[in-house]
């Protein structure tokens, strides 16, 4: 544990710790991307609010089910998750995004391009995009 | 803020709820809350989600997404808040409570899909 109190082998000045405005985000389409993008998290929690409520109709019985999509089409819940799907979309692009600064990849020793360890994200996401369309709708 | 031995565990939590997250989501999203809700897509009978949600692989599967998202979450938000609102200060009470929502939501998420159905 540092303090800010000097001692007398001590004499540092206290930090400078500049005042920012709360709205530092708006002065840069950058800045706000960002903030968007860390936002990105509050329909993550969301959504699995959402997939909980469905999940629960589903095992209750047909009838909680049908109520629960009639509940779903109604246009506050609507606009929410079209929202929520926008910013959903914002992570997943964001994310694949980062991880090839985040986590170098390598194979056989050689350094693996970043791009291409961006579209083999893409791939997956479309293979595990496919697969739970399948196993949902059937088709 | 002060660096603790349970972080870099938190930061694995919430890379990997960033990946499976990123991966699941929008497509749950976009049949459960758009597709059947709005009949784009003819929504599956009540036999068949109750079968494929009653397997116990993706029960699992959705504990999982729904632990990591909530993690998720909570790390993120936390930060945010830190740098957004600069609630640097009261950084302990910002970490509990959005921490302690996840752990509530994931014991939530273990009932609904372990205990009952």
């Amino acid at each position: 544990m540092t303090t800010n109190r000097s001692t007398s082998f001590d004499v540092r000045p206290p930090a400078y710790r500049p005042r920012m405005s709360l709205w530092w985000w708006l002065s840069k389409w950058s800045y706000l991307l960002f903030v968007l993008r860390e936002l990105s998290s509050v329909f993550v929690a969301w959504f699995v609010v959402f997939l909980l409520l469905f999940v629960r109709a589903v095992y209750q019985g047909d009838d909680q089910y049908q109520d629960f999509l009639s509940w779903a089409a109604n246009p506050f819940v609507v606009l929410v998750n079209v929202v929520a799907l926008a910013f959903l979309l914002l992570h997943t692009v964001t994310w694949f995004g980062l991880t090839p600064q985040a986590v170098p990849a390598r194979l056989r020793g050689r350094p693996v391009p970043s791009s291409m360890v961006v579209a083999s994200q893409y791939v997956g996401w479309a293979a595990v995009s496919a697969f739970v369309f399948w196993l949902v709708v059937g088709w | 803020m002060r660096r603790r031995p349970v972080e870099p565990l938190v930061w694995l939590l919430f890379s990997g709820g960033g990946v499976a997250t990123a991966l699941f989501f929008p497509i749950l999203l976009f049949l459960f809350g758009l597709a059947f809700p709005l009949g784009w897509i003819e929504p599956p009978g009540h036999a068949h989600l109750d079968a494929v949600l009653g397997h116990l692989l993706t029960r699992i599967v959705l504990l999982g997404l729904c632990v990591l998202g909530l993690v998720h979450w909570a790390h993120r938000f936390r930060y945010t808040l830190h740098e957004g609102l600069q609630l640097g200060r009261v950084d302990n009470q910002v970490a509990i409570v959005c921490y302690g929502a996840a752990v509530v939501g994931s014991i939530a998420a273990a009932y609904v899909l372990l205990f009952t159905g």
